[in-house]
């Protein structure tokens, strides 16, 4: 199937449209409120939730006895919010870490929920099958009720973060000084950790309890390596989301149905490592670049500058003096002569080399920019 | 001249779980004076700041903002915290941190402006940080960030400056030039209250001094209580400052 054809599919194919459709607003959505947990220092919060909202799901199947994914996730919503609210509560009231307390509610939640499913198996129910695909998430089971919910919450989401933009923006960087402005700071905390809360349980049908974190974390980890701008951030955030889900629902509808949720946040972690890499200002490569640039022109610099401080010493600036006398210094080497020559800079002639009084000009400039620059 | 009281604390205890951070702590700041907080590390310095604007909840004891609850008279005070306390990657300009200042008059919902702006850039160029106005904060040095964090305190223009520890890692250069600036602020009939490190420079830069270690050991004028006597009281060691007056 090439490109072209599947394209076509995507727009003819009922089930195809849903599920690409859905993974694309939810990944819009967990990239643009993942920004906000990762400027907030809140990435693992989400990893709790997430795993918090397991046994949410099956006391909703216990309590109703049959399928129904609109009940699930409001038991996955309370279950989560309970999880997040111990974590508080530990934090707030023992002298325990916030990772230690993160870790007890992820495992405790996430084993209870586990316990649960296994009970859950072994009852004579046939209603109970594929449960267990809450784990690792199925997007083939998005209905276009699903979409239209995620379509709601993303507006309502997306509204509430421009008309409170300025205050959320001034919390994630000072939180303590927004209080001294008169905010109220513990409803715009709970403000965004509802709607963080609320993004994961939607995604937990699609991508699931393991991996959801990811889908909340790599889009805004990668978008934070391509500006400087808040609000930038947080559309590219939403861009690389919602890519990840076209594009990880692509290769699996593609190859075999591969599972969606593990192929959509691999895909979102190809976007991590690529930003990481080469977006130009704090990726891996130009930084690697501009380091080897900055060493070279500064060993060309003192190499220069050696040789002016001996130039100098003559009436006649360009006389020749032998190469020889540089092996004292460390800055030289053969490469940085010939770039030093290229530039016009000085002329070697056999085993002597001169300065010519561009190179002298510059040298001193050099010198005075050096000296003028330390006095700063 | 030196009689209207800005700040008036009564009773203020502080506790972190059981150990008393502050204890019953009394203190009346003049209006218009440039006041240095003293005391050893775990004196409580920063903790008095925060207790005063309501950012730490006290066990007891009240602060009056000119004779009324801090709560009401918000607009009147303006914070400078400590500069390790946030983080410096975030992704925002200086000029956009410096509009920062401007929200709390703005309020909820409210977007800046014009005005705003103006404000802004005028705070900038006061602290000389104006050609930084769109370096992205991450790439500023030290000082220049707490510079800019003055900038954004200066915007609020307020009546009363509490700032916590402003020359912690700054160069010489900038500390003078914040110094000048705070002695600006007080010429202009404001009230200046910061955490101070430097014994050596309370004498040159203050006038005003308040001697802390969970309680207080003593408050005035620089000129009469900034001795060996009180510094010994306070750091518990035998204290010798060449006082220079």
């Amino acid at each position: 199937m090439n490109l072209q054809e599947y394209i076509d599919l995507v727009f003819t194919d009922y089930t195809l449209r849903t599920i690409t459709l859905g993974t694309a607003v939810l990944g819009a959505i967990c990239g643009m409120l993942g920004s906000f947990a990762v400027l907030r220092k809140q990435s693992l919060l989400g990893d709790a939730i997430s795993h918090a909202a397991l046994p949410g799901i099956a006391i909703a199947f216990l309590l109703i006895g049959t399928k129904n994914s609109s009940v699930f996730l409001l038991g996955a919503l309370i279950s989560g919010l309970i999880g997040t609210f111990w974590i508080r509560g530990i934090i707030k009231n023992t002298h325990l870490k916030s990772d230690t307390a993160l870790g007890l509610i992820l495992s405790l939640f996430f084993g209870f929920g586990m316990l649960l499913l296994t009970y859950i198996q072994k009852l004579p129910n046939a209603n109970q099958a594929g449960l267990e695909s809450y784990l690792f998430g199925q997007a083939a089971t998005l209905l276009e009720s699903d979409v239209w919910l995620m379509v709601v919450v993303t507006s309502i989401s997306l509204c509430i973060l421009l008309l409170f933009w300025k205050e959320l923006k001034l919390l994630l960087f000072d939180a303590d000084y927004t209080k001294t402005l008169g905010f109220n700071t513990r409803f715009l905390d709970i403000l965004i950790t509802s709607f963080i809360v609320i993004a994961i349980v939607l995604g937990l049908q699609t991508v699931g309890v393991v991996l959801m974190s990811a889908m909340l974390l790599a889009p805004a980890a990668a978008a934070r390596q391509w500006t400087n701008s808040l609000s930038i951030m947080v559309i590219l955030a939403a861009i690389f989301g919602a890519l990840s889900g076209v594009v990880g629902t692509a290769i699996s509808a593609s190859y075999n149905n591969l599972s969606t949720g593990p192929v959509i946040v691999l895909v979102a972690g190809v976007f991590v490592l690529f930003s990481f890499i080469f977006s130009p200002g704090r990726g891996l490569l130009f930084r690697e670049i501009r380091f080897r640039k900055n060493r070279n022109d500064l060993q060309l610099h003192k190499t220069l500058s050696f040789m002016y401080n001996i130039a100098k010493t003559h009436e006649d600036i360009t006389h020749p003096h032998a190469i020889k006398i540089l092996n004292n210094f460390q800055g030289f080497t053969r490469k940085s002569l010939q770039k030093l020559e290229d530039k016009d800079y000085i002329k070697v002639e056999g085993t002597m080399w001169s300065m010519t009084k561009s190179g002298y000009q510059a040298a001193a400039n050099l010198y005075n920019q050096l000296t003028n620059n330390e006095d700063e | 001249m030196k009689n209207k009281i800005a700040v008036q604390i009564d009773d203020l205890t502080v506790a972190y779980n059981y150990k008393p951070v502050l204890w019953d702590i009394d203190l009346a700041i003049p209006e218009g004076v440039l006041m240095a907080i003293v005391g050893p590390n775990g004196a409580g310095k920063s903790t008095l700041i925060k207790s005063i604007l309501d950012i730490i909840k006290p066990i007891a004891g009240s602060v009056q903002i000119y004779g009324k609850p801090y709560k009401k008279q918000r607009s009147l005070v303006a914070y400078v915290p400590q500069k390790g306390s946030v983080d410096w990657d975030f992704p925002t300009t200086a000029l956009d941190v410096v509009m920062m200042g401007t929200y709390g008059s703005l309020g909820w919902i409210k977007r800046p402006g014009q005005k705003e702006k103006k404000a802004a850039l005028e705070a900038l160029e006061k602290v000389g940080m104006l050609a930084f106005k769109n370096r992205q904060i991450s790439q500023l040095s030290g000082g220049q960030q707490q510079r800019i964090f003055l900038a954004r305190a200066l915007v609020q223009n307020a009546a009363i400056y509490f700032m916590d520890e402003p020359f912690q890692g700054v160069d010489a250069t900038t500390e003078k030039a914040i110094i000048n600036i705070l002695k600006e602020l007080r010429k202009a009939g404001k009230t200046v209250i910061v955490v101070h490190h430097d014994l050596q420079t309370v004498p040159e830069y203050f006038d005003w001094v308040t001697f802390l270690n969970v309680k207080k050991i003593a408050t005035g004028p620089v000129k009469d209580i900034f001795n060996d006597d009180n510094l010994t009281k306070t750091y518990g060691i035998n204290y010798k400052v060449s006082v220079q007056q």
